[in-house]
């Protein structure tokens, strides 16, 4: 297979050179000049010669084990195999290793009289492959090539295939984006016949059974998920982000001198770049044991090594250069002349930041402030790590609460069954977050964009 | 020459500006009265902005502009260390080239300058200084019925014309108006040129202006800056029909510029 790649490339690549050494002769000058570079023939014929050939392997690699399967069930070898389940399936698959030569015995006495039959029809259907690849090969490059004449518009042609390789590129993403959607909507409808809607958005207790068990015998009220989550994301990891980030970006914006803002904002920016994971044990291994014998020096109860503080303040954090940025932008992005206007008018600098920067700046700052709440509940590592499995509804900042993200990890690590209730809510969950941070990014950029508007 | 410094409000000896090691200005003397207007005119470029923003040290607040010389305000040197630069721009207020009011409402945007400094002890008290400072700008009459609508969705004029507001609610002593008209169109900028005649006298006012009719009309002294030179500096009746200098000559008369 890997042959065959390298063949076609390498047709394409004798295509591209004939092909513009033919358009080199064309010659001619002014009007009567080729209408294209004799590159761009070279590319026209190359890629019509290993296009199709690729396109076609391609396809051809995902659909030839599927008749290279039913033409070995095809063989009177494989009437006595047993008709369904995961016998028939290991069976075919290890005469397959064999016949691939990946395996030299077989645990399975049925898979030794299977392999040969494998083994013929893969060579059958590789030899079918290799020959309509090449066909497709020549055919493309011949067709190209008749067509280059002087006026012929390569150029034109070979511009409009790039565009499409563009828009393919952007396509994935999207593409992916509505299959993620559209797995976790699948999912949670089946979930949802489980377990009904409105006891998983308000129940006030969860305690997911044991996979084997039926759904009923647990309890799935996400209630306190949600408070977990909006506890540490949205209320403890601002109070502690919000202040910091805006006032850095003020000073870096307003008071550093050049020479001292051209060190500190890269430094700043390398919080952004540390793994959530290093967060995580930092705020486990150092913030959470350190907060909880604080807890339990000044009496108060209840204080737990994971808790809901040190997740919030380490994941604080970790967005700090997240607001700073966004609202460094938007402080710089008010005019000047506004600046100068208070300055003008005897204001100190500190008065102008506060009644007439800040104000102006404000729907970017908090444009800013949603997008990185949005990004701190979805945050997983640190959580996981920090604020502990208890699905406790308390405003206790040193109890241990959980988060929806900590729950989909909890729900989906181990040996789990695929179509459990227990496995099927994590889904739920997942389309819970997805939908929050979905509007809580659409909210964000609208605030954002509105403000742009404003000074233009 | 002494005479002159006994009755000027600001006097500038000396005075060098320097962007990093370009000289912007270059040895300039000069002064400012209470009775007259005095307008800056050269061309672009000449550094006659870069001047009237060390009236009230604007230039502070670029990072590399260095000031030599001595400029004085009722004679106290406004660089000297004792200096506060708070209170010196709340006394030498300025308006700039492109209108810059707040994104507030109207009432705030001339509210602004005396809530800073503490100059009303009550409600009442800021609304007789947000309507006399409206009134003297000339814009009363065209707000007074909407004071808490936006300043910035005003037309150009009267956003320029609550400017000269806000720059007058804290009841400055010399008011710099760096090109406020170069952004309005021809009505606009009558209104704020009969508005700068009905100031005078009240305030030292300083008027840097790109156009020369404009000069002729509103002041009584005019300053004629090149190459960050003072050329020529005298009654602009003078400098208009009879200038001593060739430079301001070839200026007036359309030579370059």
């Amino acid at each position: 297979m890997l042959a065959l790649l390298f063949l076609v490339l390498g047709l394409g690549l004798i295509a591209w050179v004939t092909a513009r050494m033919r358009a080199a002769r064309f010659g001619g000058t002014g009007t009567a000049r080729a209408h294209s570079l004799p590159a761009y023939h070279g590319w026209y014929v190359g890629l019509w010669t290993a296009l199709p050939a690729l396109i076609f392997l391609g396809i051809w690699a995902t659909v030839s084990p599927g008749l290279i399967t039913q033409a070995v069930l095809a063989t009177p070898a494989a009437a006595d195999l047993p008709a369904f389940g995961m016998e028939r399936s290991a069976i075919l698959s290890e005469a397959r290793a064999l016949a691939n030569g990946s395996i030299q015995t077989a645990f399975n006495p049925q898979a030794n009289a299977l392999a040969p039959a494998y083994a013929q029809a893969i060579t059958k259907y590789g030899v079918i492959g290799t020959i309509l690849a090449l066909v497709l090969a020549f055919a493309g490059g011949a067709y190209a090539f008749t067509r280059i004449k002087p006026d012929f518009r390569a150029r034109t042609r070979v511009e409009r295939l790039v565009m499409a390789a563009l828009l393919v590129a952007s396509l994935v993403a999207i593409l992916t984006t509505v299959g993620i959607v559209a797995s976790l909507l699948f999912e949670s409808v089946r979930f949802f016949s489980m377990v009904s809607p409105v006891e998983f958005l308000f129940g006030t207790k969860w305690s997911p059974p044991a996979s084997n068990m039926p759904a009923s015998s647990g309890a799935f009220g996400a209630i306190p998920l949600f408070w977990g989550t909006i506890f540490i994301g949205a209320i403890i990891a601002m109070l502690v982000a919000i202040p910091l980030g805006l006032m850095s970006a003020i000073y870096l914006t307003q008071y550093a001198k050049p020479s001292t803002r051209s060190w500190m904002k890269p430094i700043l920016e390398i919080l952004a770049g540390v793994p959530t994971v290093v967060y995580g044990y930092f705020a486990a291994l150092t913030v959470a044991p350190a907060l909880r014998d604080f807890a339990v020096s000044i009496g108060i109860s209840g204080a737990s090594s994971e808790s809901a503080l040190a997740a919030g303040i380490v994941m604080g954090v970790m967005i700090i250069p997240f607001v700073s940025s966004m609202a460094d932008d938007s402080i710089a992005a008010v005019p000047q002349a506004m600046r100068d206007g208070s300055l003008a008018m005897g204001a100190t600098p500190s008065e102008t930041i506060r009644k007439v920067l800040l104000p102006a700046a404000l729907p970017g700052v908090v444009g800013g402030v949603l997008l990185a709440v949005s990004r701190a509940i979805g945050e997983t590592m640190i959580v996981v790590m920090a604020a502990g499995l208890a699905a406790n509804m308390t405003a206790n900042p040193f109890a241990s609460v959980t988060t929806v993200t900590t729950q989909i990890v909890q729900l989906l690590t181990g040996d789990q069954e695929f179509d459990s209730a227990k496995t099927l809510a994590a889904f739920a969950l997942g389309l819970v977050l997805f939908v929050i941070t979905l509007l809580l990014n659409i909210v964000a950029l609208r605030v954002v964009k509105k403000y742009r508007e404003a000074y233009e | 020459m002494e005479q002159m410094t006994e009755k000027s409000k600001m006097t500038a000896r000396n005075v060098s500006v320097f962007y990093g090691d370009k000289r912007a200005i270059d040895n300039v003397s000069i002064d400012v009265d209470m009775e007259n207007v005095t307008a800056f005119i050269g061309p672009s470029g000449c550094g006659k902005s870069t001047f009237l923003r060390t009236l009230n040290r604007m230039n502070d607040t670029v990072a590399s502009a260095r000031v030599e010389g001595e400029i004085t305000l009722d004679g106290e040197d406004i660089y000297a260390s004792s200096m506060d630069v708070v209170q010196l721009r709340a006394r030498v207020g300025m308006v700039f080239q492109k209108p810059n009011p707040f994104p507030k409402s109207i009432y705030e945007n001339v509210a602004y300058g005396p809530r800073i400094h503490g100059l009303a002890s009550n409600k009442a008290d800021m609304d007789v200084i947000v309507e006399q400072s409206l009134r003297k700008a000339g814009l009363w009459d065209e707000v007074k019925d909407r004071l808490s609508d936006s300043g910035t969705a005003l037309s150009g004029g009267q956003q320029q014309r609550l400017c000269i507001a806000r720059a007058i609610a804290v009841d400055p002593e010399v008011i710099l108006m760096d090109e406020p008209c170069s952004a309005l169109d021809p009505i606009a900028t009558a209104k704020i040129e009969e508005l700068i005649h009905e100031l005078r006298g009240r305030y030292a006012i300083v008027i840097v202006t790109h156009n020369m009719q404009q000069a002729a009309r509103v002041s009584q002294r005019t300053a004629f800056f090149h190459l960050g030179n003072l050329v020529e500096y005298g009654e602009t009746s003078e400098i208009f029909t009879n200038p001593r200098q060739e430079r301001t000559k070839d200026y007036i008369t359309g030579r370059y510029g």
